[in-house]
């Protein structure tokens, strides 16, 4: 090692100086945590599974049109003629159950081993959100490839929402956008699969991990607890 | 487990090694469709050549410019997009004759033949083509672009040549 910092070095003391990298990824990264098992990696792989399915949705969009005369042709069009666009839809299709499969996988682990207690409540209680949302985009994105499975899906999946008493017919209304399904039903669930869900779960992925981070990890619990 | 050799690779550095590692293969595994997957059909050649058949020739009366006009429909994407064109045909006689593209050469715009000042005429920015194509005035860079053509049993046929 020399003494003399390397232009790199002095570059990243630059921005560390103003950015304070260097604290952002101790308290990140650097963080204490109790000797833990593999069920503690299944957050961190919901997030991975989130990110993907970030990733390949936005480009799902540069070819996929949510209207009812277009959705369904699009969507083919990305599986014969768009290079790779097999790859993509692939992975957004296959990450939608898998992300389902470790939300509920974590929850679980979460509920086992009592991690939902005092200090983690707020963690907790954000979880559940991030449980119903994450359901709420695999329903509004089923419907998006317009075809008979999703039509009858969405036929169903709007009737039982509309099973409630009084207002559960303002439910499947609302849902739907009108009477019955249409152009309407798909441009709503497209809407609010690419942004409303997405946006108000990153949010509150943040608040999540920020809580994760500032209240630090659960200890595994122990026989004599 | 502390390592007291230096040449031993510590936990810590042989997790930063493995993780980077896996990180960029799956970063370029992603990465690389994906940049593939949002340019391919951008670079995908439609058309080729085509004789456009354009009528008798006595559709078109001696030395006055007559635009035809003709459509196609390609396919783009999930649709098929009909997209028009327009020609002005000038026979000077049986044999000879101009077909001028009506594409402005300046940004695109179409130009018209105005009868009463025997002109080409852009309504964009206003360039002005002879008869023969030339510029006369305004913004356009060339003259016209001209279309090859044919004549088979008095039909004539313009040469559309794309990509
Ligand atoms: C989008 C969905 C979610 C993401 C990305 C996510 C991410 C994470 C991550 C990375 C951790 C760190 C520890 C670990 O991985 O076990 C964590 C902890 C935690 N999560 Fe989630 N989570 C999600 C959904 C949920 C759900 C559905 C629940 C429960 C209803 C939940 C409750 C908790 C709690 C209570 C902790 C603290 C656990 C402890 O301190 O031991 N999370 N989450
Ligand atoms: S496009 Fe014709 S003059 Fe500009």
């Amino acid at each position: 090692m020399t003494d003399k910092p390397s232009r790199m070095q002095a570059l990243y003391a630059w921005l560390d100086e103003r950015l304070g990298l260097s604290t952002i990824y101790k308290v990140v990264l650097d963080r204490k945590v109790p000797k833990v098992n593999w069920w503690y990696t299944l957050g961190s792989a919901t997030l991975f599974l989130f990110t993907m399915q970030v990733i390949t949705g936005i480009f799902l969009t540069v070819y996929y049109v949510p209207t009812p005369d277009h959705a369904y042709d699009s969507v083919n069009y990305i599986m014969q003629d768009v290079s790779f666009g097999w790859l993509v839809r692939g992975i957004h299709h296959w990450g939608a159950s898998f992300m389902v499969l470790f939300v509920f996988l974590h929850m679980l682990r979460v509920f086992y081993m009592g991690a939902y207690k005092y200090p983690r409540e707020l963690t907790w209680v954000i979880g559940v959100l991030l449980f119903v949302l994450t359901l709420g985009m695999g329903f509004t994105g089923y419907l998006l490839p317009w075809n008979q499975r999703a039509y009858w899906a969405t036929t169903v999946g709007t009737q039982i929402a509309g099973t409630p008493p009084i207002i559960g017919p303002w439910i499947t209304r609302i849902l739907r956008g009108g009477e019955e399904i249409s152009a309407l039903t798909l441009s709503r669930f497209f809407s609010l699969h690419i942004w409303m869900i997405p946006a108000l779960m990153a949010l509150l992925i943040a608040v999540h991990l920020y809580l994760v981070i500032r209240i630090g990890i659960s200890n595994p619990p122990s026989k004599d607890e | 487990m502390s390592s007291h050799n230096p040449h031993d690779l510590s936990r810590r550095d042989f997790l930063k090694v493995v993780g980077s590692f896996v990180g960029s293969v799956m970063g370029l595994g992603l990465g690389l469709p994906l940049v593939s997957y949002f340019v391919s059909p951008a670079l995908e050649v439609q058309g080729g050549d085509k004789w456009i058949p354009a009528g008798p020739l006595e559709n078109y009366p001696i030395g006055q410019p007559t635009l035809f006009t003709f459509t196609l429909t390609k396919k783009h994407g999930w649709e098929k997009t009909s997209q028009s064109y327009g020609v002005y045909i000038i026979r000077h006689s049986d044999t000879d004759i101009t077909v001028f593209s009506n594409v402005c050469t300046h940004l695109a715009c179409r130009v018209r033949w105005h009868d009463d000042q025997e002109q080409f005429i852009c309504p964009c920015h206003d360039a002005h083509f002879a008869e023969s194509g030339e510029v006369l005035s305004g913004p356009a860079p060339r003259p016209l672009d001209q279309y090859e053509y044919k004549i088979e049993d008095g039909t004539l046929y313009i040469h559309l040549v794309e990509g």
